[in-house]
């Protein structure tokens, strides 16, 4: 037991490791853009689906629906079965990410837009602001909180289940996981592993801490 | 002047919140409509600023049918206050204040100007502009919801129950602060209240709505406590609706003397003259003196608290200027009574 951690310390220490088109720098980069390009994507649909539903009051039954659904969607059948339909590109991976990361912002946003204060709105309304005044100058920064958290929460979720781009052959933390397995070299596994929980937890902290700052003035 | 013209209001569940109502607010006047809840005050209050719509008749507001103008534009230029003070938690108190302002396209500079004078305007100091709603106490925070409703001067104010969830004191405070300003100021104001003593210290009319959105009276507070119209709003009104009726009543007239001297007790006055308390051999009752425009209401209380029954009459700077006695006050309580109630009925029988 003891022997595996120092190996792991050394793979994740050594210079060599870190360096070159296969090293754990090349890896962490895309990685990131594989998670920061999904939860973009997914941001750009899942944002204005979850305020349109929150602001109309329409389509609630959706968004319930959706969550349950994101959490059983199997992704690893998601991409082979995009990957079966389309042929070997990135594609079936960013389909399959997505996927998992909408439901967490269109609930998440649906629940900030519904948390805010009736009275609020009927005094908006009353102060003679339009539509969509109301949507931006008080229910979205008053959504945006929780709107945030659902951000927070795709990202992580995507970053963790990023590692799937490697199982179609492409590059990323999954890399390691995958070729570890097949090579039968537990520490490769685990370096990779131990990489995208780091990456997860750090980037969880940060964007919590960011949301602390920017909502600082908050009640709750 | 706002004019309701047989309004008729049903909501889509098929409950009626407004039943045929026909009614006006005089200008520069404040309208305080009454009634349990579910009586359709609220949404009569409502439907002036088009957040409600009405299913038939007319509303008009200086004499535009309000259904004829963009809804936003209508509400920009009608004040509207409610209950929870509905401030917008993550803007500053002073960027609550200038929302209408910036709506109108002020500019940022010129409508923030205008939230700091507004601030002072309610009683608040320049200082409370930069916190946040949260960070004020709950009669502030109304003072503010005031505040902004006055923020592009409109003429018209629509207030809902904007005094119900403070305590009695900060309630009776704001009270005060709405008729300084509106002495001031000479809003139409239409206020919603279930709280009849509210209505007859803050409304010029009253009106009276029952359950199912029927108005049952409207009228100034003394004819309306002097001879309402039904056993609904004599019950409504409360059993003590003569002594109301003598809290809109001032002591002006009720003749004073000179003060007392020997006997049992005497007023006891500081150097400049001022009423101090009652004294007597080893003992001593607080007095309240009261002023030429305090109510006959207060006299009558403070001539039952005072030994001698007599009261204390004071100038504007708290200086004696002579004692009423009970009976005096009894007297003119009555006569105020039988004039109430003589003038309405001449009026309803002109009317008739």
């Amino acid at each position: 037991m003891y022997e595996l951690f120092k190996n792991l310390g050394d793979w994740l220490t050594s210079g060599t490791q870190w360096a070159g088109s296969d090293g754990i720098a090349h890896r962490l980069a895309e990685h990131l853009q594989y998670s920061l390009l999904a939860t973009l994507v997914a941001t750009a649909i899942g944002l204005p689906l979850g305020l349109l539903i929150g602001h109309t009051g329409k389509g609630a039954f959706l968004a319930i629906n959706l969550a349950s659904f994101g959490r059983a969607l199997p992704t690893v059948g998601l991409v082979v079965l995009v990957f079966l339909a389309g042929g070997l590109s990135m594609l079936p991976v960013y389909v399959a990410l997505v996927a998992l990361a909408v439901p967490a912002i269109v609930t998440n946003t649906y629940a900030g837009m519904t948390a805010v204060d009736p009275d609020v709105k009927d005094a908006a309304r009353g102060q003679g602001m339009r539509a969509h005044q109301v949507l931006f100058q008080v229910e979205l920064p008053l959504a945006l909180p929780l709107i945030m958290t659902g951000l927070r929460l795709a990202l992580i979720q995507v970053v963790a289940t990023a590692t799937i781009a490697a199982y179609v052959s492409f590059g990323g933390l999954g890399r390691y996981v995958f070729d570890g397995l097949a090579q039968r070299d537990l520490v490769q596994v685990l370096g990779g592993a131990v990489l995208v929980a780091a990456v997860a937890v750090a980037l969880d902290l940060a964007l919590s801490g960011l949301q602390r700052f920017l909502f600082r003035h908050r009640t709750a | 002047m706002i004019q309701f013209d047989a309004v008729h209001k049903r909501f889509p569940n098929g409950t009626t919140a407004v039943h045929d109502l026909t009614l006006e607010m005089p200008e520069g006047g404040v309208t305080v409509l009454v009634g349990s809840s579910g009586c359709g005050k609220t949404t009569t209050l409502r439907m002036v600023n088009r957040m409600v719509e009405p299913t038939s008749g007319t509303i008009r507001v200086g004499g535009k049918d309000v259904t004829e103008q963009d809804a936003a534009e209508l509400r920009r230029s009608i004040g509207y206050v409610i209950q929870q003070s509905g401030l917008f938690p993550h803007r500053t108190v002073l960027d609550n204040i200038a929302t209408v302002p910036l709506l109108l396209g002020h500019g940022r500079r010129r409508a923030r100007a205008r939230a700091a004078e507004l601030l002072e305007t309610v009683g608040l100091t320049a200082e409370s502009g930069r916190r946040y709603p949260h960070q004020l106490s709950g009669g502030q925070q109304q003072r503010v919801g005031v505040a902004r409703a006055l923020a592009a001067d409109p003429p018209v104010l629509l207030m809902d129950e904007p005094f119900g969830a403070v305590d009695p004191v900060v309630r009776t405070q704001l009270q005060d602060e709405l008729l300084r300003l509106q002495k001031e100021l000479n809003k139409t104001i239409v206020f919603v209240t279930h709280d009849v003593d509210e209505a007859v210290r803050l409304g010029d009319r009253i009106a009276i709505f029952r359950t199912g959105g029927h108005l049952v009276q409207c009228a100034p507070p003394a004819e309306l406590l002097a001879r309402p119209a039904d056993d609904f709003v004599a019950d409504f009104l409360g059993a003590e609706r003569g002594l109301k009726l003598l809290s809109l009543k001032t002591l002006a007239d009720v003749p004073q003397g000179p003060a007392p001297e020997g006997g049992t007790w005497t007023l006891v006055l500081d150097a400049a003259d001022k009423p101090v308390h009652w004294a007597s051999t080893g003992a001593e009752i607080p007095v309240r003196p009261l002023r030429d425009d305090d109510s006959l209401l207060a006299a009558l209380d403070e001539s039952l608290a005072s030994p001698t029954g007599l009261i204390a009459r004071v100038d504007a700077n708290g200086v004696l200027t002579g004692v009423s006695s009970r009976d005096d006050i009894h007297t003119h309580a009555g006569r105020a009574h039988t004039e109430a109630r003589t003038a309405a009925r001449t009026e309803t029988g002109a009317a008739a």
